[in-house]
């Protein structure tokens, strides 16, 4: 479903992600992990357009996202979710989870002002989407609450909402258990699972290696902004080059 | 669910229409308990005032960005009007409708730059808009009449009626004002009001979201721009006399204490904030006298104890004071 090949992106000289190609097949979860500077942040970024790539193509069913703005490529059917949480805080949980469905809602601002009946509509089935959304992700008693007031961990949740109420074709999730505590992250794999099983496409950063290894489908190593390995969880838990990056060259000799 | 359920769930969903619909109820009846000519000519300018305001409010709230420009766009509306049908001879109200659509122009032109800056810059930038305006209004004068301003502006007619007195002014500004309310308000409540409370929390997730955040700032500032230039139109149809100092930075300054006041993103703290701004110099002789110090110190007040605004800082308060009460009784369960 979504080919990325030979993806390049500098800072300033410095190769960030350095030629990196991998697929994320339809109805699977990729992984993508490393060491921190890694690469792994700027390569999503760079997927979903907050940042131009430099060079390479990124293929996503049968486009070219290369060089498309970021809301055009989420009007293709990519969501995400960010590293640092970017709700909007003021809003409701609610409100947070129908900004996810701001493509549906329609673009037409003459028609938003006049509100007519077939808006009207709309917009009341554009709220039990999101309604159901809240309430698969065990938010329905906060919905109304302003995110503000939130706990961390629901407020992951809302941000998962808010990517996946639209039905996207692909979700990126950049870390959707960093900084959560056991039974928050275990609620969030909880999550991710079910979404698994539903049967979304999803390309999951993140450091927690319980989480990867559970879900994940195929996993993807990034070093320096290079794809060092690639396989099943399996075989990068064998995989030495892997274990290089990760532990440094004397724990492996050692 | 019993009757006395059903009318609370009617009026819970129906809250906003049904407010809107008892403030028109309480304003037709103002003019049989008020007819005090002086009160009455305050209270069209607060009408006139909230619909700037409304359109300001919009573009601050919503779209996050701050313009010190909006006095130009009402002035520009309100000289519009005042020369094409005084000298011109045009009929005013289709004149009205040609004038904002020119103003929108006026707009995307100044807009399509001016939004590529944020923060300071955008501030500058619609700053000098309002000052070039203001010079054009100044030194024009065998178009303007100059700093001594435009005479003679014919009254508008519904129906053959013209609207001369006080009284019926009232019912046609304030007609005008909650149209424009309630347009505001549909508007934030829409799809497209999402977006726009999405680039205004946050660029980059309001871009992943799929809003393309430069067009929407750029159709909510052409919008602000367009109530402004309805609102300058009214007022030179109303008080049939413009003068350039109405219109100048000053101005711009006084609609964006208005919008703080009010609440940035609040469509009712528009109406409150554009009313409590008229009022408050009327009744309070300090006020009129040392206006320009109050309304600073109101602005630095509220900027640093409430961002958000009055209206809307003290509202999320107790929204998230009764969140969190509620989320204690739940968690106590």
């Amino acid at each position: 479903m979504l080919q990325v090949s030979d993806l390049k992106k500098n800072f300033g000289g410095l190769p960030a992600v350095g030629g990196v190609s991998f697929e994320v097949p339809a109805g699977s979860v990729t992984a993508l992990i490393g060491p921190n500077g890694a690469g792994k942040s700027t390569l999503i970024n760079c997927l979903t357009g907050v940042l131009p790539a430099d060079g390479g193509s990124v293929r996503f069913a049968g486009e070219e996202l290369v060089g498309k703005p970021a809301h055009a490529i989420a009007r293709c059917g990519v969501a995400r979710t960010f590293q640092n949480l970017r709700l909007f805080p003021r809003l409701s949980v609610l409100e947070n989870v129908l900004c996810g469905l701001t493509p549906q809602a329609g673009d037409s601002f003459l028609g938003a002002l006049l509100r007519l009946p077939r808006l009207r509509n709309r917009e009341r089935r554009l709220m039990l989407q999101a309604m159901e959304a809240i309430d698969q992700f065990e938010l329905t008693a906060q919905a109304s609450f302003p995110v503000s007031v939130l706990p961390y961990g629901d407020r992951k949740r809302v941000e998962l909402a808010r990517a996946f109420v639209g039905k996207p074709q692909l979700v990126l999730l950049d870390e959707p258990v960093a900084g959560l505590n056991h039974a928050e992250t275990a609620r969030i794999a909880t999550q991710v699972r079910r979404l698994q099983s539903q049967g979304h496409t999803m390309l999951l950063v993140e450091h927690d290696m319980d989480l990867v290894m559970n879900v994940a489908d195929q996993v993807v190593v990034l070093d320096s902004g290079r794809c060092i390995a690639r396989g099943t969880p399996a075989e990068i838990r064998r995989n030495p080059l892997v274990l290089e990056a990760y532990l440094g060259r004397m724990s492996v000799t050692a | 669910m019993t009757g006395r359920e059903k009318i609370l769930y009617f009026i819970y969903f129906h809250r906003t229409g049904l407010t809107v619909l008892l403030l028109s109820l309480l304003l037709g009846l103002f003019p049989l308990l008020q007819d005090n000519p002086y009160i009455l000519g305050l209270s069209n300018l607060v009408a006139i005032y909230t619909i700037v305001v409304l359109g300001l409010n919009l573009f601050i709230g919503y779209a996050g960005q701050i313009s010190l420009g909006n006095a130009a766009f009402f002035g520009l509306g309100a000289y519009g009007s005042a020369i094409l049908t005084t000298d011109y001879g045009f009929w005013p109200w289709p004149t009205m409708a040609l004038v904002a659509a020119g103003v929108a122009l006026v707009a995307l032109v100044v807009g399509l730059p001016a939004l590529r800056l944020s923060g300071h810059y955008l501030v500058m930038a619609t700053l000098g808009f309002n000052i070039v305006v203001y010079t054009v209004f100044i030194q024009w004068d065998t178009l303007t009449g100059g700093p001594s301003g435009f005479s003679g502006i014919p009254y508008l007619s519904v129906f053959g009626w013209e609207v001369d007195s006080d009284i019926k002014l009232h019912y046609l500004v304030w007609t005008f004002a909650m149209i424009c309310l309630t347009l505001s308000l549909n508007l934030v409540r829409s799809g497209v009001g999402r977006g726009m409370a999405a680039v205004a929390g946050d660029e980059t997730a309001a871009a992943a979201l799929g809003v393309n955040t430069r067009v929407a700032k750029v159709k909510v500032f052409v919008f602000s721009a367009v109530l402004a230039s309805l609102a300058g139109s009214l007022y030179a149809h109303c008080f049939s006399f413009v003068n350039p100092d109405t219109f100048g930075i000053f101005a711009s300054v006084d609609f964006v204490i208005m919008v703080v006041v009010g609440g940035m993103g609040s469509i009712w703290g528009s109406l409150f904030g554009a009313t409590i701004m008229t009022w408050m110099p009327e009744f309070i002789d300090v006020f009129e006298t040392y206006k320009e110090v109050i309304h600073g110190l109101i602005l630095v007040v509220i900027l640093l104890f409430l961002p958000q605004g009055l209206v809307t800082g003290l509202v999320d308060a107790a929204r998230k004071r009764f969140a969190l009460s509620r989320g204690r009784h739940a968690a106590g369960q």
